[in-house]
C-alpha cells in the first residue's frame, strides 16, 4: 500500500513535525514500505476476536480520591526552557 | 575485580577485603580508560557514584547491607534518575535532569547499589542496532579485535555492551519488542525481558506503553536473578503493574530439570535463520536434553503476522506517548519560534532523529480519522490470536526454546539506509511482547566468533522458572563466561 505526498504532509501537520519537500520524498518512500509490512494484517481472519489492550486483561485501578503529591513546581520549572512568575512562556497565541 | 559477578563483589564487600568506595573508583577508572572504544555510556556519573559508595559503606557498617550494597551496576538511559542527566538516546532530552526517580531507580537505591552511569541506547529505545542514538553509535565488544565494527543490538545496546566488556556486572534494560534479548544475544550476556506489568515503569520513559517492561542485563542467569530480586513489584504509581507476591528468584536456580518439557515452534526454525545459527541453538537444546528434558515440535500459527501488528501498535502508542515533546515544560526548544505552531513543528523536527519520526508519523497515520478500525483495532485483534497461540503452546509444554536473531552482530551501517531491513531484526522476540509473557536470552555458542543466543520463553509470572533453566544450562557449559578479546 502507498502512502501519497499529501497523506505524508496531513499527518506531519497532525503529528507537530516538520517536514520539507525532500524528506517527504524519503518519507514516501519508507512509510510506503512499512504500510506494505503492515498491510500482512489485512489477510487474517479476525471476525469474531476480541481487541487486546493489556496482556492480563487488567482493568484501570482507581485509588481514594485524596491529595498524595507535594507541590514542587520550583523543581519542575526550573528545567523549563522559559518561564516567568510561575508561569511557562510560549510564543503569543492570542492577538 | 572487574570479572567477578554481583555475589562475588559482594563477598568482596562483606569481607572487608576491599570497601565500596574502593571498588567504585576502580570500577570508574576502568570504565573512563576503555569505554573510548565502545561508546557504550552516555553519562558517567563519577560524583553521584562516590556518594552512592559512601552511604553503602555506612550502610554495611550499621549491618545494614543487602547483596547489592555497594555493588556497581549502570541504568540503560531510559531510567529517570534524581539529578543526573536522563537523555533517552535524544537531543530532545540532551539537557534533561529529572527531578525525580524512576521506581527501579529508587529500588536499586534503597538496595545500596552503586550506579556508575547511564548507558547509550537506540532514540526513545526505537532500534535494533545503537545507531539511532544521538549519542552515537555503540561498538560491540565483539568482533572489534578483528577490526571489525559491529552493531551491539538495540535498543539496549549500551548495557549489553558494557555487561559484555566487563565495564559494570550489570545492567538494566527495557524491551518493547527484543531490545533486552537482541542486545544480550548479540553480546554474548544474559538477559530477561520479564512479563507485562512485573517490573514498575514509572519513571522509565515511555515508547510503547502497553509492550514496554524493564528487565536484568548481566553475564549470567544467577546475577539476572539477584537484579529480578531488586526490580520486581507492584507499584501504586504504575497503573498497569501487577499485583502479585515476588517470588526469591535465586531460591530456586538449583532446581534439576528433569522432566522440563520443551516446545520447538516450527515457525522459529524457518528458512530466515542460517544454518550456522540453527545448529548452535539444537546444540543447546541438546544440552537440555541431557539434563533430562524433554523436547517436542510446537506451531505458533499466528506468529508471521507479529511484525506487522506491532508495527501498527508500537508506533501508533509512540505518537500519543511523544507528543509530550511540544518544548514547554521541558527538555529542547527550537530558537526564535514565531508562533506557537511554528515552536510545536520546529522543536519536534530538530529535537528527534529520523527514526522516532518515521515512528510518530507511521503512529498517526494508523490513529487518524478513518484508519483506526483498520490499522490499530485490526491489529489488537491480530494481537489476541498471537497471544492465544503462546496459551495453547503452554498446555503441553512448560518452556519454548527458539534462537533470539536470525544472525549474529551486523556490521555498523548494513541496515541504517532500509527501516523494514532493520525491523526484521526481531522477527523471533516480537511476538513475546504482543503476548506479554516473559523470556531469556541466554549464551548458546558462536558463529563465526560471534556469539549467538537462545531464547527461553515461558508462562505469565514464570520468570523463576526461566531464570532456573538458564542457571542449569550455565552450570554445563562456559559460554555465558567467553570474554571478547
Amino acid at each position: 500500500m502507498s502512502i501519497s505526498r499529501a497523506d505524508i504532509e496531513k499527518v506531519a501537520v497532525l503529528a507537530r513535525i516538520k517536514v520539507d519537500g525532500e524528506q517527504v520524498s524519503a518519507l514516501e518512500k519508507d512509510l510506503g514500505n512499512i504500510l506494505d509490512l503492515v498491510d500482512q494484517l489485512s489477510a487474517a481472519d479476525t471476525d469474531s476476536v476480541e481487541p487486546m489492550a493489556h496482556p492480563l486483561d487488567a482493568v484501570q485501578r482507581l485509588r481514594p480520591d485524596v491529595v498524595t503529591e507535594t507541590n514542587q513546581r520550583e523543581a519542575f520549572q526550573s528545567i523549563a526552557p522559559a518561564t516567568e512568575d510561575g508561569l511557562y512562556l510560549v510564543p503569543k497565541v492570542i492577538e | 575485580m572487574h570479572n567477578k559477578s554481583v555475589a562475588e563483589l559482594s563477598k568482596e564487600l562483606d569481607s572487608g577485603k576491599i570497601s565500596s568506595v574502593e571498588l567504585a573508583q576502580q570500577f570508574l577508572d576502568r570504565l573512563k580508560q576503555e569505554d573510548g572504544k565502545y561508546n557504550s555510556f552516555i553519562t558517567i556519573s563519577d560524583e553521584q557514584a562516590l556518594a552512592e559508595a559512601k552511604s553503602a559503606d555506612e550502610m554495611r557498617a550499621a549491618g545494614k547491607a543487602t547483596v547489592w550494597t555497594g555493588v556497581p551496576f549502570a541504568h540503560k538511559d531510559i531510567f529517570c534518575t534524581n539529578g543526573v542527566r536522563t537523555s533517552c538516546g535524544s537531543k530532545m532530552l540532551e539537557n534533561f535532569v529529572p527531578p525525580y526517580d524512576a521506581t527501579v531507580t529508587e529500588k536499586f537505591k534503597a538496595a545500596g547499589a552503586v550506579c556508575l552511569g547511564k548507558t547509550n541506547m537506540d532514540e526513545f529505545a526505537m532500534g535494533s542496532s545503537n545507531e539511532s542514538s544521538f549519542f552515537g553509535a555503540v561498538t560491540n565488544p565483539w568482533g572489534l579485535s578483528n577490526g571489525e565494527k559491529r552493531v551491539p543490538g538495540g535498543s539496549s545496546g549500551g548495557s549489553a555492551a558494557a555487561v559484555a566488556a566487563r565495564l559494570v556486572p550489570a545492567a538494566t534494560g527495557t524491551d518493547t519488542g527484543g531490545s533486552i534479548r537482541q542486545p544480550a544475544a548479540l553480546c554474548g550476556i544474559t538477559g530477561l525481558k520479564p512479563t507485562y506489568g512485573r517490573v514498575s515503569r514509572y519513571g522509565m520513559i515511555a515508547f510503547a506503553s502497553s509492550l514496554d517492561q524493564g528487565g536484568p542485563m548481566a553475564r549470567s542467569a544467577e546475577d539476572a536473578a539477584l537484579m529480578m530480586n531488586v526490580m520486581a513489584g507492584f507499584d501504586p504509581k504504575d497503573s498497569t503493574c501487577i499485583d502479585r507476591d515476588v517470588p526469591d528468584y535465586t531460591a530456586t536456580l538449583n532446581e534439576p530439570l528433569k522432566g522440563l518439557r520443551i516446545g520447538l515452534p516450527k515457525e522459529y526454525f524457518s528458512d530466515q535463520l542460517s544454518p550456522a545459527m540453527e545448529a548452535q541453538v539444537r546444540n543447546a537444546v541438546r544440552e537440555y536434553e541431557k539434563l533430562g528434558a524433554t523436547v517436542k515440535d510446537v506451531s505458533l500459527p499466528n506468529a508471521k503476522l507479529a511484525i506487522a501488528a506491532y508495527y501498527v501498535i508500537a508506533p501508533a502508542e509512540a505518537s500519543a506517548n511523544l507528543s509530550r515533546f511540544d518544548g514547554v515544560r521541558y527538555g529542547y526548544r527550537c530558537a526564535d519560534p514565531k508562533d506557537l505552531m511554528d515552536m510545536y513543528t520546529r522543536t519536534r523536527a530538530e529535537g528527534f532523529g529520523n527514526e522516532v519520526k518515521r515512528r510518530i508519523l507511521v503512529g498517526s497515520y494508523a490513529l487518524s480519522a478513518g484508519y483506526f478500525d483498520a490499522y490499530y483495532l485490526k491489529a489488537q485483534k491480530v494481537r489476541r490470536l498471537i497471544q492465544q497461540d503462546f496459551i495453547n503452546a503452554f498446555k503441553d509444554v512448560d518452556v519454548l526454546m527458539s534462537p533470539v536473531t536470525p544472525s549474529p552482530a551486523f556490521i555498523q551501517g548494513e541496515k541504517t539506509t532500509d527501516p523494514v531491513s532493520m525491523y526484521l531484526e526481531d522477527v523471533f522476540t516480537i511476538a513475546i511482547n504482543l503476548a506479554g509473557i516473559p523470556a531469556m536470552s541466554v549464551p548458546a555458542g558462536f558463529v563465526d566468533g560471534l556469539p549467538v543466543g537462545l531464547q527461553i520463553i515461558g508462562d505469565y509470572f514464570s520468570e523463576a522458572r526461566l531464570l532456573n533453566a538458564a542457571h542449569q544450562f550455565q552450570q554445563v557449559t562456559d559460554w555465558h563466561q567467553r570474554e571478547p578479546q
